[in-house]
C-alpha cells in the first residue's frame, strides 16, 4: 500500500502540539532530571524558532515503556516520549531520565524527530549519551564519517545534556531513514 | 524582489519534470522557507534498533472523548460549514493501527488560526479554537467533528493563498511510521498552485493527501462528510497476534 505523503508542520503548529508539561518527562525537580537541550539552526547557522522536537527513549534500566500518560502527565509515571517546540532563540529544553541500553553492550539513545515551519518532512535522528564505552563499537557511529559522527552525540555539560541540530550546512546533523520508509517510496 | 504567482508557477512546472518519488521533495525552493531548512546530506539508511522498533502508546486517560469535536469548546456554535471526517489510519501492510493518537488543527471558517503570529485579517470565531485529538478504535477508525476551514492568504510569494486544509498528526505502532501531514479537500482550485502541495510531484501521491466526500458520512439535517484513510509506512517488526485486531 502507499503511504501518505508527509507535509511542513507549518508555523501554527502550537495550537495542535503544545500542551502542559509536554517537555517535561520527569517534573523538573525530579532529583534524577536531567536537562537535555540544544539549538536547531538553518543553513545560515541563524536560529530556527519555529521548530519542535519529539523524543522517544528508554527508561533508565533500558526498559521500552509503553505507558500511556505523556498528554497528561501524572508527575509519576515515565512514558519515555515528550515533544518541545524552540523558542524565539531556536532553543528547546526536556527534563527527562538518562535513558539505559536496551539490550547489553549496546549505546543507550534517545530517538529524535524534528519538524519546522518550511521543512517539508519530519527528519529522525539520534541522540546518543556521552562517555559510555558502547559508543565505540555502536554500528550506526561506526558506518558514519568520523567528523560527522559528533552531530549524533549529546555532550555533558553543566546544565544539562546539550544536543544541538543543523538542519543544513557545516556540521549538518545526520539524520535517518529505514528500510521500510524506502520500501514505501519506492 | 517579491516573486509572483506567475514565478511561482514556472518554478512548480520546472520541478514537475524531474519527478521526485512520492515524498515532498524536501529541496523545493518555491516554498522559499525550505530553502535553508533542508539537509543537503542524504539520510542514512539503517535497521531501527531499540526504541526504534516501538511507538509511545497513549491512552484514554491522555484524550478525553469531547476532544474530537471542535464545535463543542465554547459556549457558542462555531460559523461555518458543519462537517465531520472520518477514516482509517493503516499501516504499510495495510494492519490497522489501533489505539493510537492522531492530533488536528486548522483555521477558522473565514481562514484564520487561533495564533499569535497569524496576521491575516479575517475574524477570529469566538466559538472556535481549532484543535482536536482522538483515539483511533481497535479496526484503526478515527472520526472527529469541525467546520470547514477557510483558505488562507500566506507570504511566500505576492498573491500567495494556501489551499484549504486541515493538519494532522498521526503515530503508528512503531517510531519510524511518525507522520505530520496536511489533509485537503476535493477539487481545490489552489493545488495547482500551492507549492507545499506541489512538493510532492507524484500526482497519484498528491492525491493521497485528498478527502473524498461520502454521502454515508453525511447525516440529515446536521453536517457533511468526509472520508480520508491514512496509510504509514510499515512496521519493522514482525506484528504479534495481539497487535492485530479484527477488521471485520
Ligand atoms: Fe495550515
Amino acid at each position: 500500500m502507499s503511504a501518505v505523503p508527509g507535509q511542513t508542520v507549518g508555523p501554527f503548529f502550537h495550537l495542535g502540539l503544545e500542551y502542559d508539561a509536554m517537555n517535561e518527562l520527569v517534573p523538573p525537580g525530579n532529583p534524577k532530571a536531567v536537562r537535555l537541550h540544544g539549538t536547531v539552526r538553518d543553513g545560515n547557522g541563524d536560529p530556527v524558532p519555529d521548530a519542535v522536537l519529539e523524543i522517544w527513549q528508554a527508561d533508565p534500566q533500558g526498559a521500552v515503556l509503553r505507558q500511556p500518560g505523556s498528554l497528561r502527565r501524572d508527575g509519576w509515571t515515565f512514558t519515555g516520549w515528550g515533544r518541545a517546540a524552540t523558542g524565539a532563540d531556536g532553543h528547546y529544553q526536556f527534563f527527562t531520565l538518562e535513558p539505559g541500553a536496551t539490550e547489553p553492550g549496546t549505546a543507550p539513545f534517545f530517538a529524535v524527530t524534528v519538524f519546522a515551519r518550511g521543512l517539508m518532512d519530519r527528519l529522525f535522528t539520534r541522540a546518543y549519551l556521552p562517555d559510555v564505552p558502547e559508543l565505540s563499537s555502536d554500528p550506526l557511529l561506526s558506518a558514519v564519517a568520523e567528523d560527522r559522527r559528533h552531530t549524533l552525540i549529546t555532550t555533558r555539560e553543566p546544565d544539562g545534556l546539550v544536543f544541538d541540530v543543523r538542519l543544513q550546512g557545516d556540521d549538518e546533523t545526520v539524520f535517518l531513514t529505514y528500510p521500510r520508509l524506502r520500501d514505501a517510496w519506492s | 524582489m517579491e516573486s509572483s504567482q506567475a514565478d511561482i508557477n514556472r518554478e512548480i512546472e520546472a520541478a514537475a519534470q524531474q519527478p521526485g518519488g512520492p515524498q515532498p521533495k524536501l529541496d523545493y525552493p518555491s516554498y522559499r522557507s525550505s530553502i535553508l531548512r533542508h539537509p543537503k546530506q542524504p539520510p542514512h539508511l539503517i535497521d531501527p534498533e531499540s526504541v526504534e522498533l516501538w511507538a509511545p502508546a497513549f491512552g484514554h486517560r491522555d484524550v478525553a472523548v469531547d476532544e474530537a469535536d471542535l464545535t463543542i469548546q465554547h459556549a457558542g456554535t462555531p460559523i461555518g460549514e458543519r462537517i465531520v471526517v472520518t477514516g482509517r489510519v493503516l499501516d504499510g501492510d495495510g494492519h490497522p493501527v489501533a489505539n493510537q493518537l492522531v492530533e488536528v488543527w486548522q483555521a477558522n471558517a473565514a481562514g484564520r488560526y487561533r495564533h499569535q503570529r497569524d496576521q491575516h485579517p479575517a475574524p477570529h470565531d469566538p466559538n472556535f479554537t481549532g484543535v482536536g485529538r482522538m483515539l483511533t478504535g481497535p479496526d484503526g477508525t478515527y472520526r472527529f467533528q469541525t467546520i470547514k476551514p477557510g483558505p488562507y492568504p500566506w507570504r511566500n510569494h505576492l498573491n500567495a493563498w494556501r489551499p484549504a486544509h486541515i493538519h494532522f498528526s498521526l503515530f503508528g505502532t512503531d517510531f519510524t511510521q511518525r507522520l505530520v501531514t496536511q489533509m485537503y479537500f476535493p477539487g481545490d482550485p489552489l493545488f495547482p498552485l500551492d507549492p507545499i502541495y506541489q512538493s510532492i510531484t507524484d500526482p497519484k501521491a498528491r492525491d493521497l493527501l485528498i478527502a473524498q466526500y461520502d454521502h454515508e458520512v453525511t447525516t440529515p439535517e446536521w453536517s457533511t462528510g468526509y472520508r480520508w484513510d491514512v496509510v504509514l509506512t510499515g512496521t519493522h517488526r514482525t506484528p504479534l497476534e495481539s497487535d492485530i485486531e479484527e477488521t471485520a
